[in-house]
């Protein structure tokens, strides 16, 4: 009983919160809506048994990724009657975009029913072990140059956005703060005597 | 308790009831324990200065922070004509609410947590992940430009010490093997020698420093308080709040911070774990041991607070990025490596964990290892029992 | 060059600075009780108006407007009339304490010391208009603090 309330209370806050991602004026509102719908996502996985999976959601998407998203949406100066414009003439375009999703979509539920493509439709998760555990053993067991695989992925794509962007300036004289630290008086400072009249060489 | 209420109110309005008391119980005194805890704020960094702090309403103005509130209440809401009215309001509720939704995994004392679930760690770090977006949307509704600066310099702030701290978690989890909060606690029991407590192996004493001021940086306590730093940004994203709205920003952020100073106490020292594993130690109650110790590290907060003057930006993100990062990532490789290295890794497909009954024994192998020890007596309770 | 790396890495200046300051946390306080003790404060000290009455009663104030004419904040405002006996009086005499600057000229200029600044400084009120003295105001300042202001008075006339 509860199980299902619960169940229709998140999904119905993330299709109204997809909605309204869409659907929003405001980009900024957009984004939020967007959290919301990460949100209640991270409780049907809750539901699910999927416990680490929701708490990744949460950090990961809501906790950094949306955050960024956020960070770009505040700054950018939108008008929104230039964005609205275009609708007239991408409408056809983005239509069938969503047909051949939603077709995907009905073709997979059909799929799953008919029971030919997977063996197993529940998760064979033990009784009693976490699944933290079970996928720690998936990751790094079976998985795991699979799993590193995508870890070196990640490090080159990483490698390139940063060999791609940064650019070392000439023009600048950066601090170096161990420098300014390890600067003591004795560096800085002459104690001269020079006599009357003849100032001081530098 | 929960089983009394299920058992006279049937099941599922038993719990509600239960759970509904629980939360209440922990609520309140934490709001009484917020109001107290600025005023010993206010007092020690008055103690440092060489002032007295609030001293005249109640006995050593002890009720000071409840006039403030008075105070505070009574004033009039304004909000910023050109403000985005509703997302105006829920700054500050969201802020509030998160600073309390992170107490339900903590553990008070022995078995006395609201939710013992076994991912309590990633909940938290998933709870103060959140408290950035009360700030970032009170920046950005207030339509004003301090406030915005403040919700920028926040969110990049917070995000980029969410990544220390998260490295500095996984040497902890890799020692404790296992996300459970109680199971963390469980596993610092005599962790050296006799001494409760991932703080005093020397592996993992710089991550508890480490943690404690990425702690700081988390909640924009005094040195990294950039996001409300008066000389140049007014009050920050508070600059547009009164009344109400104000005062649930100031309790938020002291929840926040008395959230910190419990994790550092669960994670580092021992939680409700007397320091030193000594008989008469444990005699009393684990929660005044667990409060102690949340006080020490307010104190420490308050002390950095008195001491330390605040960071500019680039040297906060230097911290954070070029410092922080490299070491606690290296120190993840540390622990790891050392694990690897002295521990067995768990034997699969035999009868060998079944067999392990005490603690010694159960060292020789990974920490993770314990839940599989249906056996293991002593400190049994490590990991294993807390699902 | 090493000694430098280990300073940094064990923090030894925060340590330091640290300890300094919880030595201080020890310390006796530099400031007092405020509002239950009080600093001795000099018989010259310029806090709020009073004007001042004779022994018997009369009002010292002659209407001269001396203090009005000296003041430099513009902040008293004086009318007058004769009395009914003939005598010169103020029939209006506002002292408006937001704009006062607490120079005390007006005190210097009094001829028969009738307007004077007490030792008093506490005198925060909720409502702005409060802080619009008028004549009646005044007055009962300076039978308020009559003892205090004579004793000011008679402790600096030697250095007038």
């Amino acid at each position: 009983m509860i199980q299902a309330f619960a169940f229709y209370l998140f999904a119905a806050i993330v299709i109204a919160s997809g909605v309204m991602t869409i659907g929003a004026r405001n980009p900024v509102h957009s984004v939020l809506w967007l959290i919301l719908a990460f949100f209640n996502a991270a409780g049907l996985f809750l539901i699910l048994g999927a416990e680490f999976i929701a708490m990744l959601l949460v950090i990961v998407y809501v906790g950094a990724v949306a955050v960024l998203f956020l960070f770009v949406v505040m700054m950018l100066d939108i008008d929104f009657a230039e964005l609205r414009s275009g609708i007239a003439r991408y409408w056809p375009f983005a239509s069938i975009l969503a047909l051949i999703l939603l077709a995907e979509i009905v073709f997979a539920v059909m799929a799953w029913n008919a029971g030919t493509v997977v063996a197993a439709k529940a998760s064979p998760a033990a009784q009693g072990v976490p699944n933290i555990e079970l996928l720690g053993r998936a990751l790094y067991g079976r998985y795991l140059y699979i799993f590193e695989a995508a870890g070196l992925v990640l490090l080159v794509a990483m490698i390139g956005a940063i060999v791609l962007t940064h650019r070392r300036r000439s023009d600048l004289r950066p601090q170096n703060v161990s420098h300014q630290v390890r600067r003591r008086p004795e560096d800085a400072v002459v104690n001269m005597n020079p006599g009357v009249g003849q100032g001081v060489e530098l | 308790m929960t089983e009394w209420f299920q058992g006279t109110l049937g099941y599922g309005f038993g719990w509600f009831v239960a759970t509904l008391i629980l939360i209440l119980m922990i609520a309140l005194p934490l709001m009484l324990a917020v109001a107290m805890i600025i005023y010993a704020d206010r007092k020690i960094w008055a103690a440092m200065a060489l002032r007295r702090g609030p001293n005249v309403v109640g006995p050593f103005g002890l009720l000071q922070s409840f006039a403030d509130g008075l105070k505070v209440f009574l004033k009039e809401t304004i909000i910023p004509s050109g403000a985005n009215r509703g997302l105006f309001i829920i700054a500050p509720i969201l802020t509030f609410t998160v600073a309390l939704i992170g107490w339900a995994v903590v553990p008070f004392g022995d078995g006395m947590v609201l939710a013992d679930i076994n991912v309590g760690l990633l909940y938290l770090l998933a709870v103060s992940s959140l408290g950035v977006y009360g700030v970032i949307i009170a920046g950005w509704a207030s339509n004003s430009k301090y406030p915005f600066y403040s919700a920028l310099r926040a969110a990049a702030q917070m995000v980029s010490y969410e990544v220390s701290v998260g490295f500095v978690l996984i040497s902890v989890i890799l020692w404790s093997g296992t996300f459970n909060l109680s199971g963390i606690i469980e596993a610092q029991r005599s962790h050296v020698f006799f001494l409760n407590g991932f703080a005093f192996n020397p592996l993992l004493f710089p991550m508890s420093i480490i943690f404690l001021i990425s702690a700081m940086a988390e909640t924009a306590r005094a040195p990294f308080d950039l996001t409300e730093a008066e000389s140049e940004l007014v009050a920050g994203y508070q600059t547009e709040y009164s009344s109400m709205s104000f005062a649930l920003f100031w309790l938020g952020e002291y929840g926040n911070v008395l959230l910190m100073c419990g994790m550092t106490a669960v994670l580092f020292w021992g939680g409700w774990l007397p320091p030193i594993d000594w008989a008469p130690l444990y005699l009393v109650p684990g929660i005044i041991w667990f409060f102690a110790k949340i006080f020490l590290f307010f104190f420490v907060f308050s002390w950095v607070k008195a001491t330390v003057p605040r960071f500019r930006y680039d040297q906060l993100m230097r911290l954070g990025w070029k410092i922080f990062l490299p070491v606690s990532l290296l120190w993840v490789f540390l622990v790891s490596g050392y694990l690897l290295v002295t521990k067995e890794q768990c034997p699969v497909g035999t009868t060998e964990l079944a067999s392990v009954r005490t603690d010694d024994e159960a060292d020789r192998f990974m920490p993770s290892c314990r839940s599989q020890m249906p056996n293991l007596t002593g400190r049994d309770r490590a990991a294993g029992a807390h699902q | 060059m090493i000694a430098h790396y280990i300073k940094s890495f064990t923090l030894w200046e925060f340590v330091k600075a640290h300890w300094l300051t919880l030595k201080y946390f020890f310390k006796p306080k530099a400031t007092i009780n405020y509002p239950f003790e009080k600093n001795p404060i000099s018989p010259r000290f310029r806090g709020e108006h009073a004007l001042r009455r004779y022994p018997n009663g009369e009002e010292r104030c002659i209407a001269c407007k001396l203090c009005e004419a000296v003041c430099p904040a513009l902040a008293i405002t004086i009318e007058a009339e004769p009395r009914e006996d003939g005598s010169r009086r103020t029939t209006r005499y506002d002292i408006d304490m937001v704009k006062c600057i607490y120079c005390g000229l007006c005190q210097e200029a009094c001829p028969v010391d009738a307007i004077v600044e007490g030792p008093n400084f506490e005198f925060a009120v909720e409502d702005r208009a409060e802080l619009l003295y008028d004549k009646a105001k005044l007055l009962e300042n300076g039978d308020k603090w009559e003892r205090a202001l004579a004793a000011n008075l008679a402790a600096d006339a030697p250095y007038r």
